[in-house]
């Protein structure tokens, strides 16, 4: 197991998850805050329509290309 | 930092792997660029909950064994940064790669279409949801929809079910006639015909659409036209997605010629553009039979292995009459254009709706009254789906061809070191 950190609170998940799978895991599920202010969550599954971007240790990131790492710190709100 | 290549290939799916295998004999020094963590592309996708089939992991042992071949994963094609130049960049850093010959074999995305209540937590594509769940996304105990168009859908059902999850319904728009006309070919290619029967779910409606995804702050219940009938089901998830559309975004950067939606190559696989070849999903849909078949013949061409190139076209004829089969089986019913309201976003980057869009002449009308297309996944999504709504031609791509870091680009204004 790999301990993170979602939004403040610790999570623990499966290695080689995806932060996607720690968005629902740990959360709701969603990634983001859109500019009409509307939660939106992983959508293409594949690095495609960027709807699933965080902040992961202060850089922009996609949920659903990046495998959980150990001590990462994941934003959904910033 | 520069690093020069023989050959360099844009994307490690089935065509990507197959053309670094048939090239590796040369000796050559070949890359192998993917922007997944791990190689196999989408049909091929590992993760926590995947299960690859024995083809992939024999590509996947062949690729690591070649010593001439180096993989790059979670690495993306941020710019073109000269003549046979690309710029790359990874988590930490960025740099230039020289090409003497490239290889796109950069796949394809799904289609989604907007209907009211598409951007709602707990919606996704139809692919998508299959690589969430490979990913590790759990669904166990779930109730979902899929819906949309195309054999996706049914191996999207079985990725859900075997996690768990309860799959409520499958809507395939396309009516029945088109289906049994397709069920009645799949002998031709027997190994389509096993996989059918293996996929087959009770669950399947032909003739049946998504009208609404309901829903005030996630996804509660998904409203489908079914059959002529209008029907309600209460579900924790849609998986939606209208087939596939090539990625044609490099390919159109570096100034290869586009036919249809997909990029044009000729028999050797290779493009308009000297020293450019072209193979699988990217040059039109085809599966992984075909995608294979075509990587390996780009492979053999690009290092003057003609001979072993030409040996391979009768099967690629094969399976591209299976995907020509399918194409003409499952295509869209123009009714899907209506599905959107004036106030549905159809560019959920910028949250530009339908109706703020809809009375546009083109692309360069609709980015000059709305941000429609200018946001991060710069026009993939919604570029795909005015092209079906509205007949508009593929946006043209800009750089950075993805979202990049501002040390990347700094890049392209900096001398190159290497000649």
């Amino acid at each position: 197991m790999i301990e993170l950190i979602l939004d403040g609170l610790a999570l623990r998940v499966a290695a080689g998850s995806t932060v996607a799978a720690a968005l629902y895991l740990g959360g709701d599920g969603s990634s983001r805050t859109s500019v009409g202010d509307q939660r939106r969550a992983p959508v293409c599954g594949m690095g495609i329509c960027q709807e699933c971007r965080v902040s992961i240790d202060g850089q922009r990131r996609l949920a659903c290309q990046t495998l959980c790492q150990p001590g990462m710190c994941v934003e959904t709100h910033a | 930092m520069n690093e020069d290549f023989d050959l360099l290939i844009i994307g490690a799916g089935p065509a990507g792997m197959a053309a670094a295998l048939a090239a590796a004999p040369s000796g050559l020094r070949i890359g192998v660029i993917d922007d997944n963590p791990l190689p196999g592309g989408q049909i091929w996708r590992d993760g926590v909950h995947a299960h690859l089939p024995a083809n992939a992991r024999r590509h996947r042992a062949a690729l690591a064994a070649a010593e001439n071949i180096r993989l790059f994963s979670a690495t993306r094609v941020v710019a073109i940064a000269g003549p046979q130049q690309l710029l790359l960049e990874d988590d930490e850093r960025a740099w230039r790669a020289h090409y003497a010959k490239l290889i796109l074999c950069t796949g394809a995305r799904e289609l989604l279409l907007p209907f009211p209540g598409w951007t709602l937590p707990g919606v996704t594509g139809a692919g998508g949801l299959q690589a969430l769940i490979k990913g590790g996304v759990p669904v166990a105990g779930e109730r979902l929809v899929i819906a949309g168009s195309g054999p996706l859908l049914l191996a999207s059902a079985a990725s859900a079910k075997q996690a768990g999850a309860k799959v409520l319904r499958i809507a395939e728009q396309a009516p029945p006639a088109a289906l049994a006309a397709f069920a009645l070919q799949l002998p031709r290619w027997p190994s389509k015909l096993l996989q059918a029967l293996q996929l087959f779910d009770a669950s399947y409606r032909s003739n049946s659409h998504v009208l609404a995804a309901l829903g005030e702050e996630r996804l509660e219940a998904v409203r489908l036209q079914q059959n002529g009938k209008l029907v309600e089901i209460p579900c924790k998830r849609l998986a939606c997605g209208f087939g596939l559309l090539p990625n044609t975004h490099l390919g159109q950067a570096l100034g290869c010629r586009i036919a249809g939606q997909a990029i044009a190559v000729d028999q050797w696989q290779a493009c308009s553009l000297s020293d450019h070849y072209a193979a699988g999903e990217c040059t039109g849909f085809g599966g992984s039979e075909l995608a294979l078949i075509e990587g390996a013949i780009a492979g053999h061409s690009a290092i003057g292995a003609q001979a072993k190139a030409r040996a391979l076209w009768p099967q690629r004829q094969h399976w591209q009459a299976f995907a020509d089969r399918l194409g003409r089986s499952f295509a869209l019913d123009p009714r899907l254009k209506q599905l959107a309201a004036a106030d549905t976003l159809v560019c959920r980057c910028e949250d530009v709706s339908y109706g703020e869009i809809a009375g546009c002449s083109g692309w360069v009308d609709a980015k000059l009254h709305s941000r429609c297309g200018m946001g991060a996944c710069q026009g993939r999504i919604c570029g795909g789906a005015t092209q079906f709504l509205f007949d508009w031609p593929t946006p043209t791509p800009r750089p950075p061809l993805s979202p990049a870091r501002i040390e990347s680009l700094l890049q392209l204004a900096e001398p190159d070191e290497a000649g």
